[in-house]
C-alpha cells in the first residue's frame, strides 16, 4: 500500500531501535537476540544459507522462536572468514561458522545466555571479555559510509532500510529542496566518480540538467556491469542494500529532470539482481517509485537490464548501446551522454558506489562528506581486498588512508611469511604498486602519478612468488578477449603486445622486444576510442616501469626471478639434501628422474615436464625450481 | 563467446517454441527488447543456435546478422550446448594469483576438451569465467551452483568423481 510521508516516518521511528543496536556491542538489558548471518555472494558460497536453515531448526527445537531473530545481511566485508554470524545485543561475532556447532551454539548462547568464546573470531576473545567488532583491526581503521548499512540491515525488508532513515533523504529533496540546491550540495561535497574515472558527480548531473533545455525525456542510468575482476563492492552494495541506490538514483532523477531510471547489472551476480528486484517492488508498492511520491508532482520508476558479459560495456556510451539492444561498442564523445545519451536523451550515469553515498550527504550535509579524504579526493573509498592477503574482504576507508595500513593493518599482512611485492589497482586499466610506494596516501590523483589508477576499487596483493611478467600477460589476455574489436590499435594492437609478452615468458623475447612493446604501448594508449583501449597498456607500462629487471632476467638471463614461467624453469635435486626414497621418481609423470634407492636422484632435463609434482612429493626439501 | 555454428543437431520441442514466442510477444513492443528476449531464449533452449535466432528475428523483424552480430558479441550467449555439468573456472585476478591457471590447465587436461568445449558425452563443459566476486575463497570454481573454493590441483579429481 502507498505509504505518506507521515506513514513512512512511523515505520521509521518504530524500526530504527531494532536496528541502531545492530551497530555496536551492548549489554543491552532486552535479551531479545538478534542473529545477523551473512548472505551475501562469499558466504554463501561457504553455505551459509544452510547455517540459517540449521539455526532456525534447532531455535524451533528449543522453543525460543519468540526470543530470536534470524536476520540475513548483506556483506559484512571480512570475507575470507565466512560464513560468518554475529549476535546482538553482545555482538558476538562467529567465524567460519559449520553447521554442526550450530546445535550447541544455540544451547549454550541463545538459551543459557553464555557466549559460545570456542567458535568466536580469535581476535575478539580477550581477557576482559569480548572485544566489538568494531576494534579489530580489520574494522577499526575503516569508515563505513557507502557500506553502512551492509551487513546491519535485512536487505529484502525495506522497512529495515527506513528504519535506517531510509528514503528520508528523498523526502527531504522533493519536499524542501530545488533540484538546483541538490545539485550545489553533491558539487560542495566534493563526491567524484566511484567506477573509477573520478569525474565530479555534481559537475555530471549539472551538465545533464540544462544542457538540453526543455527535453522531453531524461534518463538516470546506473553502472552495476562491475567488470573488473577482483572488484566486487558494487554487488555488496546492491546485495546488502540495494535501496540505497533506488533513492540515490530518484534524487538523481529530480535534480536532473528525469524520471526513468535503468540499472544494467551484471547477470553474473544472480542474489544482487534478485533482491534488486525484490526491493524495486517494495519501493513501488509504497509509492516511493512510481507516481507522485510523497504526494508531490514528480514521478520516477527504475528498470533492470541484465548485461551478458562484456567488459567493455562499463564505458558509459557502449553501457547505454547495450540497454539498446545493440552489440555493446563505445561511440565518440562529444557528444557526451548529458547531452545524448539512452536512445538519444540527455542521460547521467553513476556507479553503484557513487550512489550509495548520495543519500548520506543529502542528510549530513556537504561539509561532513568533504571533510573526509584529502583534498582532491573527498569521502571515502571501497576496496576488495584479495590474492596474497590474510583478510580478504571488503574495506572502506578514507581517502589518503596509505597502502600500508591497508594492507598490513587492516588487510593483516601477507600469508605464509612471504614479502610483499606489489598491490594491483585498477583491474586491466590499472597499474602496480611497489613496495617503494607502500606509504603513498591512496587516492585518485596519487594513483594516477605513479602509474596507475584508482578503477573501481579492486585492490590484488602480491608477494614474491607472483611474476610480474606473467600478471601482465595475464591482463593482456583479458584485453584480448574484451576489445570490442571497434579500434584498429586496440583490437590488433593488444594482440601484439600479448604476442610479446608470451614469447618473453617463453625465453625467446630480446631486449629490442621489450622498447618494442614500449613503443606500441604509447600508441595505442594515443589511438584508441575509448577507456577500455586507452588504458589496456597500463599494466605491462607499470610493470615495466617499477619491474624493468624483471623482464631484463627474462630475455638476458632467460630465468623467471619468481619462478612462475614454466618455459624458464630449471628443477634440480641437491645430492645433498636427496635420501634416495625414490619418491619423486614414482610420482614423476614424465618418468625424467633417475636414481636408485638410498642413492641421490637426477633429473634428466630433456624428459622433464616442469610439472612440480616431483617438489611437492619431496618431504627433504632436495628439489628446487630455479 | 562461441563464433563456430553448433555441428550437434537442433532438438528444439514446440513447447519450447511455444515458450518462446510467448517471450517474444511480451517483450517486442518494448525499446530495446532485443537483449531480455535472448536472455530469456538461453534460458529456454539452453544455447541458441541459428534455428532459434531465426525465429527470433521473423518476430521481431531484427535483421539475422543483427541478432547474430549481438549473440557473438557477448560472453553469455552460446552458440552450443553446454554440457550436464557446466563447470567455470575462475580466472579473476584475485584467483588467478592463487594459482587457478594450473586449476583450468589441470581441467583442460583432465577433461580432453579446450576452454568453450564440451565433452563428447554431453556430461562436462568447461569454461573460464572472469571473477564470481567469492575473492574470499580464492581459487575457486563452479559446477552448475555448486561452489568449490580454496582449492588445488589435487582437489580435481574428487570434484571430478562426484558427477561421475
Amino acid at each position: 500500500m502507498k505509504k505518506s510521508l507521515e506513514e513512512l516516518n512511523a515505520i521509521r521511528d518504530k524500526i530504527k531501535g531494532q536496528v541502531e543496536v545492530r551497530r555496536e556491542s551492548s549489554d543491552s538489558a532486552d535479551k531479545k537476540y538478534q542473529v545477523l548471518v551473512c548472505g551475501g555472494t562469499g558466504c554463501t558460497s561457504s553455505g551459509s544459507a544452510k547455517i540459517i536453515e540449521k539455526l532456525n531448526e534447532e531455535i524451533e527445537k528449543n522453543g525460543i522462536s519468540d526470543k530470536v531473530d534470524v536476520i540475513k545481511t548483506g556483506c559484512f566485508g571480512l570475507c575470507a572468514l565466512g560464513p560468518i554470524m554475529i549476535v546482538y545485543p553482545e555482538g558476538a561475532f562467529y567465524s567460519m561458522v559449520k553447521e554442526e556447532e550450530i546445535p550447541e551454539i544455540v544451547r549454550e548462547h541463545l538459551v543459557n545466555g553464555h557466549v559460545d568464546t570456542k567458535y568466536l573470531y580469535k581476535e575478539t576473545v580477550t581477557d576482559e571479555g569480548i572485544k566489538s567488532l568494531n576494534e579489530t583491526n580489520f574494522y577499526k581503521k575503516q569508515h563505513r559510509v557507502a557500506l553502512r548499512n551492509c551487513g546491519v540491515i535485512n536487505p529484502e525488508n525495506i522497512d529495515e532500510y527506513i528504519g535506517t532513515d531510509g528514503y528520508q533523504a528523498l523526502a527531504k529533496v522533493i519536499t524542501e529542496m530545488k533540484p538546483e540546491d541538490v545539485i550545489q550540495t553533491i558539487l560542495d561535497s566534493g563526491l567524484r566518480g566511484r567506477g573509477g574515472g573520478g569525474f565530479p558527480t555534481g559537475m555530471k548531473w549539472k551538465l545533464a540538467r540544462n544542457i538540453v533545455p526543455n527535453a522531453d525525456q531524461k534518463y538516470v542510468c546506473c553502472n552495476a556491469d562491475e567488470g573488473d575482476p577482483g572488484a566486487f563492492m558494487d554487488r555488496s552494495v546492491l546485495e546488502g542494500d540495494p535501496h540505497v541506490v533506488l533513492e540515490a538514483m530518484a534524487i538523481a532523477g529530480y535534480a536532473i529532470g528525469a524520471n526513468q531510471g535503468y540499472i544494467y547489472v551484471r547477470a553474473e551476480y544472480p542474489i544482487a539482481i534478485h533482491r534488486l528486484e525484490i526491493a524495486i517492488g517494495q519501493a513501488r508498492e509504497y509509492g516511493i517509485l512510481g507516481k507522485g511520491i510523497f504526494g508531490t508532482d514528480f514521478d520516477f520508476d527504475i528498470e533492470l537490464r541484465l548485461g551478458a558479459g562484456a567488459f567493455v560495456c562499463g564505458e558509459e556510451t557502449a553501457l547505454m548501446t547495450s540497454i539498446e539492444g545493440n552489440r555493446g561498442e563505445p561511440r565518440p564523445r562529444p557528444p557526451f551522454p548529458a547531452e545524448k545519451g539512452l536512445y538519444g536523451k540527455p542521460t547521467i550515469l553513476n556507479n553503484v558506489e557513487t550512489y550509495a553515498n548520495v543519500p548520506r550527504i543529502i542528510l549530513n550535509g556537504a561539509e561532513w562528506f568533504s571533510a573526509m579524504g584529502t583534498e582532491k579526493s573527498k569521502g571515502t573509498k571501497v576496496f576488495a581486498l584479495g590474492g596474497k592477503i590474510n583478510n580478504t574482504g571488503l574495506v572502506e576507508v578514507p581517502m589518503g588512508t596509505t597502502l600500508r595500513e591497508v594492507v598490513e593493518e587492516i588487510g593483516g599482512g601477507i600469508p605464509g611469511g612471504k614479502k610483499f611485492k606489489a598491490a594491483q589497482t585498477g583491474g586491466p586499466s590499472g597499474g602496480c604498486i611497489p613496495a617503494e610506494h607502500f606509504d603513498i596516501p591512496i587516492d585518485y590523483d596519487n594513483l594516477i602519478a605513479i602509474g596507475s589508477m584508482m578503477g573501481s576499487g579492486g585492490l590484488i596483493v602480491m608477494d614474491e612468488d607472483n611474476c610480474m611478467v606473467d600478471i601482465a600477460k595475464f591482463f593482456l589476455e583479458f584485453t584480448v578477449d574484451e576489445s570490442c574489436g571497434k579500434c584498429t590499435p586496440c583490437r590488433v594492437g593488444t594482440k601484439r603486445l600479448l604476442e610479446i609478452l608470451d614469447k618473453i615468458t617463453r625465453g625467446q623475447g630480446t631486449l629490442e622486444d621489450i622498447d618494442k612493446m614500449e613503443e606500441l604501448c604509447y600508441y595505442i594508449k594515443a589511438n584508441s576510442l575509448c577507456g577500455l583501449g586507452q588504458t589496456a597498456p597500463n599494466p605491462v607500462l607499470s610493470t615495466l616501469k617499477f619491474f624493468r629487471d624483471e623482464y631484463v632476467a627474462h630475455v638476458v638471463d632467460k630465468r623467471c626471478p619468481a619462478g612462475v614461467c614454466k618455459k624458464l624453469l630449471s628443477f634440480e635435486v641437491d645430492p645433498d639434501k636427496c635420501k634416495g626414497c625414490t619418491a619423486c621418481a614414482r610420482v614423476c609423470p614424465a618418468g625424467a628422474i633417475e636414481g636408485s634407492v638410498k642413492t641421490p636422484h637426477v633429473i634428466n632435463k630433456d624428459k622433464c615436464l616442469k610439472c612440480g609434482a616431483c617438489i611437492e612429493k619431496c618431504k627433504f626439501g632436495a628439489i628446487s625450481k630455479k | 563467446m562461441g563464433s563456430t555454428i553448433s555441428s550437434i543437431p537442433f532438438a528444439g520441442t514446440s513447447e519450447q517454441e511455444k515458450k518462446l514466442r510467448a517471450v517474444i510477444d511480451s517483450h517486442k513492443n518494448e525499446k530495446g527488447c532485443l537483449m531480455p528476449i535472448l536472455q530469456q531464449a538461453q534460458e529456454i533452449y539452453g544455447y541458441l543456435p541459428i534455428e532459434v535466432q531465426k525465429i527470433i528475428a521473423a518476430e521481431t523483424g531484427y535483421p539475422l546478422e543483427k541478432i547474430y552480430g549481438v549473440v557473438t558479441f557477448y560472453a553469455q550467449f552460446a552458440l552450443n550446448p553446454k554440457g550436464q555439468y557446466k563447470i567455470s573456472v575462475c580466472l579473476g585476478t584475485a584467483c588467478y594469483v592463487k594459482g587457478s591457471g594450473d586449476i583450468y590447465n589441470k581441467l583442460i587436461e583432465k577433461l580432453g576438451i579446450d576452454g568453450g568445449g564440451c565433452t563428447p558425452d554431453g556430461k562436462f563443459s568447461l569454461e573460464a569465467c572472469r571473477c564470481i566476486g567469492a575473492c574470499g575463497l580464492a581459487p575457486v570454481l563452479t559446477v552448475n551452483e555448486d561452489v568449490y573454493g580454496r582449492l588445488t590441483v589435487d582437489d580435481i579429481d574428487d570434484i571430478l568423481a562426484k558427477y561421475n
